[in-house]
């Protein structure tokens, strides 16, 4: 396993993800500090970052210690001195997941959290200019949720039995 | 009758005011506009922990009436898609910049969710529409990963061969859009023509010129066809001719030059703090190529340089990308000279779909190919990044697999979304004329930046 910079904080749960890459599972309050750990540790770029909603894998294999919500930003951190990739997953919550922003220390991030905002609704505290990126300004509802409807047509088939 | 008229008028116009405004997404006033966001139009991007941003640096107070905000695109003929930009101009020199995207967003992320990993890949291959083999070769790796399985050498050599080709097909269309955009429109003739030839070897191995899905979890779809070696090689030979003819076209050409040499620079720290990949970081002097730092397929077999510029300009992005071009011909000639024999996709009978014969004779067969295309295959839980340097930059796939046939959550990082957040950077104090090379040598593809 890939040695943690000296500087992360304590309590940081870590486990291999994959063989090539380290997976970190902060909590939200030390998610900042070890992402500013990892920067000052000569991982210069922010690749990533995304959200998945575990709606129906709420009780999903993790690490003891971390407690499982719904919504987890997941963030990937680069290396080019090192060659490395690390990944940082945070439990943001399960029902207003609320996170700080990266803004501040990758500048980079700002269209991904947007993004991640309007398909998601994870609030990201700080962050310069919270607002729908992809969707409609007057859109209603975060569309990659697992519980927002894909929009359907119902057909019926001709010979279906049932009322007409 | 006549205040009849009058009312009508005054809903038309407050109708047409409704439908221009400008709501929280566009640029605002400088007074309403906070201090980061603020400094992000500006394109002041580098913050150290000592530092912060002064507002009085940023010309705060200055009075909205002296500035105009314009508008430009989404159907802008420079913004090669459908790319809004906010700019806000003092005479000519551009202030300010906020482009605005979400034209062309189709929700592939969600219908990605709802394919089976067999399906999935036609559905990635509309993203970047000018790289199709990249977006599918991404999507196959992440889940091959997922699967743990192991692909044929021929395979390989046949994705790396396909993605070359691929990377010269959009390399291609960069330089003639680019051309036009400066104002050297037989260059968007030529560059059509030589791209032409490759379109053509794709529909004779794939059965389609963009869009192949060619590259699928397990290999690929087809063998290459008889007599392929002629043509890659006939392809090569000509693409290499012509660059030089590209260079005669533009790269000495005064006016070319002008537009280009010295216009709209970054440098590396800001390219590696907004996480801009591609030939954008390596025009800053960064060699950063995943082809060669992270090789993957066969990548670390051959010879080939990464190319890098030094005054992150203009001309330092066009220079990257003609001469990537003909790395991407020789490491094709190495594909050529050395692609082994065999298996062009993988055997495992639980991913790849019985040859048509088979199904005839073997019940086992029929069994397989029906739950293939019912069901699809299952994958095991977990998570995977996959990462592949696309000729815009990291392409990188993040699947999320829950067990089932179908992925639970599809996440692709497309670098031209992100890439396109160096746009403001790139055009402040710049002309406006400049504005539309600069759009143009980022390479934004909104399919992928919309998805």
């Amino acid at each position: 396993m890939i040695p943690l910079p000296l500087t992360a904080p304590p309590g940081v749960v870590t486990a291999d993800v994959l063989a090539s890459d380290l997976g970190c599972f902060p909590t939200i309050d030390d998610y900042v500090e070890l992402v500013r750990a990892f920067k000052d540790d000569h991982f210069e770029m922010c690749v990533d970052l995304c959200v998945v909603d575990y709606l129906e894998h709420l009780t999903r294999p993790l690490p003891d210690d971390v407690k499982a919500t719904r919504f987890e930003i997941v963030v990937n951190l680069l290396s080019l001195s090192k060659r490395q990739r690390v990944r940082i997953r945070v439990q943001a919550g399960d029902d207003e997941p609320r996170v700080p922003t990266l803004f501040h220390l990758y500048p980079g991030t700002e269209a991904m959290e947007r993004e991640a905002f309007d398909l998601f609704g994870v609030l990201f505290d700080g962050h310069p200019d919270l607002t729908r990126i992809l969707m409609p300004e007057d859109w209603e509802g975060h569309p990659l949720r697992k519980d927002y409807a894909v929009g359907k047509i119902p057909i019926q088939f001709k010979e279906a039995p049932g009322p007409r | 009758m006549s205040d009849e008229l009058t009312v009508r008028v005054a809903e038309r116009s407050d109708l047409i005011a409704a439908e221009t405004s400008e709501g929280p997404q566009g640029l605002q006033s400088r007074s309403a506009t906070n201090v980061d966001e603020l400094g992000r139009e500006l394109g002041a991007v580098l913050r150290t922990s000592d530092l912060t941003l002064d507002p009085n640096d940023v010309d705060y107070e200055r009075r909205d009436d002296e500035t105009m905000i314009i508008n430009m695109g989404p159907a802008h003929p420079s913004t090669h898609g459908v790319l809004r930009l906010m700019l806000e101009l003092d005479g000519e020199y551009v202030l300010r910049t906020k482009p605005i995207i979400g034209y062309l967003h189709t929700g592939m992320e969600k219908t990605g969710e709802v394919l089976s990993y067999i399906q999935g890949a036609t559905n990635v291959t509309r993203m970047d529409y000018l790289s199709p083999i990249g977006n599918e070769l991404c999507y196959s790796m992440a889940v091959e990963k997922l699967l743990a399985i192991e692909i044929p050498e021929r395979a390989i050599w046949i994705r790396m061969m396909m993605a070359e080709l691929n990377r010269i097909t959009s390399h291609l269309v960069w330089i003639a859009t680019n051309g036009m955009d400066v104002g050297s429109t037989s260059t968007m003739i030529y560059g059509f023509r030589e791209r032409e030839l490759i379109l053509a070897f794709f529909e004779k191995t794939a059965g389609l010129r963009m869009n192949l899905n060619y590259v699928r979890p397990g290999g690929v779809a087809a063998d290459l066809p008889d007599g392929w070696e002629d043509d890659v090689l006939v392809i090569c030979d000509t693409i290499y001719e012509r660059t030089f003819e590209y260079d005669e076209l533009l790269t000495g050409q005064p006016i070319f030059r002008g537009r280009m040499v010295g216009v709209a620079p970054i440098n590396a720290e800001e390219a590696l703090a907004l996480g801009v990949t591609g030939p954008v970081l390596r025009s800053t002097g960064v060699p950063w190529d995943l082809r060669r730092t992270m090789p993957y397929l066969a990548y670390d077999q051959v010879e080939f340089d990464v190319i890098v510029g030094t005054y992150g300009d203009n001309f330092d992005r066009y220079a990257i990308r003609l001469n990537e071009m003909r790395e991407s011909v020789r490491i094709i000639r190495q594909c050529l000279e050395k692609m082994p024999r065999g298996d062009y996709r993988s055997q495992d009978p639980k991913v790849t779909p019985p040859p048509r014969a088979r199904i005839d004779e073997s019940m086992e067969a029929l069994i397989h190919h029906f739950k293939l295309f019912t069901e699809g295959f299952m994958v095991p839980p977990g998570e995977v990044y996959s990462a592949i340097e696309s000729p815009r930059g990291e392409l990188a796939c993040y699947i999320v697999a829950d067990g089932g046939p179908k992925p639970y959550r599809l996440h692709v990082r497309a670098p031209s979304f992100v890439n396109l957040q160096a746009v403001p950077l790139l055009m402040r104090g710049g002309m406006l004329s400049d504005a539309i090379t600069v759009i143009s040598t980022v390479d934004p593809i909104m399919g992928e930046v919309d998805r």
